[in-house]
């Protein structure tokens, strides 16, 4: 039962099925397991069903529709949409609907596709289980007793519990890749830059992209293309074009190096290493050459991120103080306007984000901004020129995403034990490259089997390679797998 | 270790919550504390990196000023924007009394 994006996609346009019976089938997917999984926290089922009849009535009229005409997408709740609220899975926004679109929504419904509804995170984006979530628990649909990863944990069950076509999800440290990983979907992180951020809710300004998980590599390559692009309300965005990496995907990639960084080899669970070794085994046998090379800061990366990330959040998060939008408090103790500010945000952000804000502004205060910020900066260039280096001797780096497969839910409770989990992902974005994690096996050991994930990072804007060669993996490992899940 | 950060007081903890408008209570200042040393503790990993002469690197894409071009544009209607504060007094937000400044 293998279908993604493209294959619905397809099957629309050609009647096959209608847009209308695609969204209904979905909805009643999510109408049964949703309760129990908690991948979303708002479904906009009368606007699905009306938009996907009107999709349907403009092919029944032979009218030319776009590329994504009909089919269900489900968005991370920290990219605003007009429809409904916009979250970001924090009370400091419970009751926040946005008075615009981002542009990556509009982009998706120009080119035809239809918002299913907004998918649970880590509040702001921040952790990487999906227990941060003022919603509640999102749970791994492979092992309900397991997290699904974050922090777009609730964008990777949708597409694993099969609960939309594809989710876009947000990564500053990983938040796409590792989920994806751990959910046995792919996940993908573009470069720095390359899809608009305008409307993404920020968290770590320098590192934040939007980016697809999905059902394969070929339908992260089209939604990629669709929001991929300059885009005037966002200075940050590349003034670069964009190559077609659609219709070149299907091509084998010519000669190319595959990267094994000696520093992704240690502490890793034994089904993860053995996944990186079977795809090893792969790309040789596809010709690649295989290189050793050399990452000495991967674990400084922790280190790095952890000052850099918190602190662009402490100034980010600045802006939800009870004035213009977000939760105010009722105290009547708050008699002033420093007692508002600072009795809102206590009321409204969770333990976390708390904790990241007060680490962002303890690092950027007066003293310690040399010690830590400014050389956290200067470290980051050091990241980049190692990426630099080894991007000399390969074209793609392979290695895990996370270290382990799911771990239980309430099993991690110490917050530094919890960051460690980012050590293959955090550096993707301090150096503003681009990687995918990409369903690679199962991990048997535990009482389910649960997935496991490997990363191919590239350097900056080789999208078009990166995407080939993780197609041609994909290709070779067949479709991907499906948990059991409760039948409609 | 040698590097290890000076050990964070309950005051500097006060402090830092102060700076960042975060209304901590009493009871949680332990605990803050205890994470921020022990993330604090892990970061100082940094001060064993060499960084003589390294220029910050505040972000990935070397981008300089970018200019639109000037062409005017409708802004959003105010009651869109005011349909999500708090407080509003007719086309305004309100807030506490300002002036006398922020206490401390």
């Amino acid at each position: 039962m293998s279908i993604d994006l493209v294959q619905i996609r397809n099957d629309i346009r050609t009647r096959k099925t209608t847009a209308r019976a695609t969204v209904d089938q979905t909805l009643a997917r999510i109408a049964k397991n949703n309760p129990q999984l908690n991948a979303y926290h708002e479904i906009f089922d009368d606007q699905a069903r009306n938009d996907a009849d009107r999709i349907d009535q403009e092919i029944a009229a032979g009218k030319s529709v776009g590329i994504l005409a009909g089919v269900p997408i489900a968005i991370k709740d920290n990219i605003v949409t007009r429809i409904g609220h916009t979250t970001c899975s924090s009370r400091i926004l419970e009751n926040y609907r946005s008075p615009f679109d981002a542009t990556v929504i509009d982009r998706l419904t120009q080119a035809g596709a239809i918002i299913l509804g907004k998918t649970n995170l880590d509040e702001f984006a921040m952790g990487s289980s999906c227990e941060k979530c003022a919603w509640g628990v999102v749970r791994n649909p492979w092992d309900i007793t397991r997290v699904p990863g974050g922090s777009s944990g609730g964008s990777a069950v949708a597409v694993a519990a099969n609960l939309c076509a594809a989710a876009l999800g947000s990564d500053t440290g990983g938040s796409i890749r590792q989920p994806a990983g751990l959910c046995g979907v792919v996940g993908f992180k573009p470069t720095y830059g390359r899809i608009s951020r305008y409307g993404l809710v920020a968290f770590g300004s320098s590192l934040d992209q939007i980016g697809p998980i999905t059902h394969s590599v070929r339908d992260a390559a089209l939604l990629y293309q669709c929001m991929a692009g300059d885009d005037p309300r966002d200075s940050t965005c590349a003034p670069r074009a964009v190559e077609d990496v659609v219709t070149t995907l299907e091509e084998t990639p010519r000669t190319f190096r595959v990267g094994l960084p000696i520093q992704y080899r240690k502490g890793n669970s034994a089904a993860v290493d053995a996944a990186v070794a079977r795809a090893v085994e792969f790309f040789k046998a596809m010709g690649a050459t295989i290189v050793d090379i050399d990452l000495p800061l991967t674990d400084v990366g922790i280190s790095t991120y952890y000052v850099i990330a918190p602190a662009e959040a402490s100034s980010n998060l600045a802006r939800f103080d009870g004035i213009r939008y977000g939760h105010r408090t009722k105290s009547k103790a708050a008699k002033d306007l420093f007692d508002l500010y600072a009795q809102s945000r206590a009321e409204g952000f969770g333990p976390e984000v708390q904790r990241r804000i007060m680490l962002g502004t303890y690092v950027l205060s007066a003293g310690y901004y040399d010690a830590y910020y400014r050389r956290a900066l200067q470290i980051r260039r050091l990241i980049k020129q190692e990426f630099d280096a080894a991007f000399e001797k390969c074209d793609v780096i392979l290695g895990p995403t996370s270290p382990t497969a799911a771990f239980s839910i309430g099993g991690m409770t110490d917050p530094l034990a919890m960051y460690m989990c980012d050590v293959y992902t955090v550096n993707t974005n301090i150096a503003g490259i681009c990687g995918i994690s990409l369903p690679a096996g199962f991990d048997e050991t535990s009482q389910m089997p649960l997935p496991v994930g490997i990363q191919l990072q590239a350097q900056a804007f080789a999208e078009p390679m990166l995407l080939k060669v993780a197609r041609a993996f994909e290709r070779a490992q067949g479709g991907r797998a499906y948990p059991e899940l409760k039948k409609v | 270790m040698s590097d290890q950060p000076a050990p964070l007081t309950i005051e500097d903890v006060r402090h830092v919550a102060k700076l960042a408008r975060l209304a901590v209570p009493q009871e949680r200042l332990a605990s803050f504390q205890h994470d921020l040393q022990a993330i604090l503790g892990h970061i100082a990993q940094l001060q064993s990196v060499n960084t003589d002469g390294l220029e910050p690197m505040a972000h990935p894409l070397t981008l300089t000023n970018r200019l639109g071009d000037d062409i005017p544009q409708s802004s959003m209607p105010i009651a869109d924007l005011l349909r999500n504060a708090p407080a509003v007094e007719g086309d305004f937000l309100a807030v506490p009394k300002v002036l006398g400044g922020e206490s401390s």
